[in-house]
């Protein structure tokens, strides 16, 4: 019986982070149309609802109630899964987000890792949707997707060791209150820049938006997906930006803890912080898409292998020594 | 405990299920589909026995990463079809006989390695190692790999680089003829390596040497 409870326990708590995840995933799609289409002085959805908010709910049914196509020669098993896969992975890895020192789902050992092999393993949905979909277009994308996902995952690895060095733990919450002084985001600066610009290849927005660059790939493994399988592949890519948003905003600036611990700031509570430097890193995301063009593909993966990967392993050995050096090392 | 037990039970289950269908499903790219599966529950399993840092490090190496590379050689390659000779072939397979004879190896091995670990418990008593219960497994994992057996963790290190080396040298091929960006060059490009101003003469045009 006390287990059953448990049970049912932990399915309440599991509601309550994802139906507010959901929803701020729909608020997130208007907020980056919108100030997509501040950059570029229009608009912008504007219509349904107070200043367009429920543009996303709109879009959502229209999508629900469209017909969904399976092309027939497609491999229809893994062409359905696909987009579950993506909206899985996408959700599960929320469950280690500390959104407060007691508001976590699972405060587990190994939060670092899990957040990485949750998101490294996201490259499933995209290349099970390009190959299913039995199609050069989709194929190509997924191909393309995979590559440049896999190689921005090494990256971002050495840049979750430079994290590390300075914590000393694996766990989220640590990883938090470490940065109770100084958030890292000085005293790594650079890697901050290169965790964002392998976070915006990561999710695959522009201007790495190469799996879709609809100049040549048509949507790249999207294509031949329709309905509510498609508004799922949208779906967990923007739930997988706010992840990385939320990651960036745990492992540099400081997740729940407040900028400076006095009056004003303290009594806002700690949820609040994360929301708001989610928000602030969601924001630059979203300005980034409207400013810069898509790169090259050998541009791309010149960028990270050749000048990513080689810096942030220098770093490692920087912070290293420095930490060794000063006898600032955690842990002993 | 009985909770446990159920969740070991699935696990388990769908592990070998999933190993039995890598090898049976006549498809390879769904045979590697099934194998990741096969990994995701092995490292559940991990993950159970407590041992969560090697869970996750199966998640993220061997999913994350080589199971990709095995997706893009089965794809890539269009390894499908060969699969399906095999199979359909009627005459006899010349691969059945060794791949018997490895397998029945390891079976064998197994038998030595899980039957001395279950009839003789003094062999666990002799593992060199104390194991420090109070730390958690990444911490532990970390002084045994860096603290006690450094030499030997710089040594694999070693035969890694060199396989590496070793698979850069057998694919690394200069081709002629390639047009390759040069940032330097671009930038470094002045107005006057770019265009020439010629007076063109009536009626005679001009003489471009390539």
């Amino acid at each position: 019986m006390a287990e059953l409870f448990i049970f049912f326990e932990q399915i309440y708590r599991i509601l309550f982070l994802l139906i507010p995840v959901l929803v701020s995933v729909a608020m997130i799609v208007w907020l980056d149309r919108r100030v997509w289409a501040f950059v570029q002085k229009r608009r912008g959805p504007n219509v349904v609802g107070p200043f367009g908010l429920f543009q996303t709910l709109a879009d959502a049914l229209k999508y629900i109630f469209k017909e969904i196509i399976i092309p027939a020669s497609s491999n229809k098993v893994i062409f359905i899964l696909a987009p579950i896969v993506t909206m899985t992975l996408a959700l599960i890895a929320w469950a280690v987000i500390p959104f407060s020192e007691t508001f976590v789902l699972a405060d587990i050992n190994v939060g670092i890792l899990y957040l990485f092999a949750v998101s490294s393993l996201g490259v499933y949905g995209i290349i099970m949707g390009g190959w299913a979909s039995n199609s050069k277009y989709p194929f190509l994308g997924a191909i393309r997707s995979a590559a440049q996902m896999v190689s921005y995952e090494v990256s971002i690895g050495v840049i979750i060791i430079n994290v590390l060095l300075c914590v000393g733990s694996l766990n989220l919450s640590d990883v938090v209150l470490a940065q109770k002084d100084l958030w890292f985001v000085i005293p790594l600066f650079p890697m901050f820049i290169i965790f964002f610009i392998s976070a915006l290849a990561e999710t695959n927005r522009p201007p790495f938006d190469l799996p879709e660059a609809e100049a040549e790939l048509v949507a790249g493994y999207q294509t031949e997906y329709s309905g509510m399988m498609y508004a799922m592949f949208w779906l967990g890519e923007y739930a997988n930006i706010l992840l990385m948003c939320a990651m960036g905003s745990i492992l540099f600036l400081g997740g729940w803890l407040s900028p400076i611990d006095l009056f004003p700031f303290n009594v806002i509570p700690a949820p609040i912080w994360l929301i708001l430097k989610i928000l602030f890193l969601f924001i630059l995301f979203a300005l980034i898409k409207a400013i810069v063009p898509r790169y090259r593909y050998d541009q791309l993966m010149k960028l990270g292998w050749k000048i990513f990967l080689p810096f942030s392993l220098i770093y490692v050995v920087l912070t290293a020594s420095f930490l060794m050096y000063f006898d600032l090392l955690p842990g002993n | 405990m009985i909770a446990h037990a159920i969740v070991f039970y699935i696990f388990s289950l769908i592990a070998i299920v999933s190993a039995i269908m890598v090898t049976v499903s006549k498809n390879t790219v769904n045979s590697v589909f099934f194998l990741i599966l096969d990994f995701i529950s092995i490292s559940c399993l991990f993950i159970m026995i407590g041992a969560e840092f090697l869970g996750m490090i199966m998640l993220i190496v061997y999913v994350g990463a080589v199971a990709v590379l095995f997706l893009f050689v089965v794809m890539m390659l269009n390894v499908a079809q060969q699969k399906n000779e095999w199979f359909n072939s009627s005459g006899r397979s010349s691969h059945i006989p060794v791949g018997l004879l490895v397998s029945i190896i390891i079976f064998f091995e197994l038998i030595i390695v899980i039957g001395g670990w279950k009839y003789k418990p003094d062999l666990l008593d002799s593992i060199a190692i104390e194991i420090n219960t109070d730390l958690t497994n990444t911490q532990s994992l970390g002084n045994v790999i860096y603290t006690d057996y450094i030499h030997l963790f710089q040594l694999s290190g070693m035969v890694l680089l060199v396989a590496m080396i070793g698979a850069i040298v057998l694919t690394f091929r200069q081709r002629s003829g390639v047009k390759r960006q040069s940032y330097f060059k671009q930038i470094s490009r002045d107005r006057k390596d770019g265009i020439e101003l010629v007076d063109v003469e009536n009626n005679k045009g001009v003489k471009i040497d390539a």
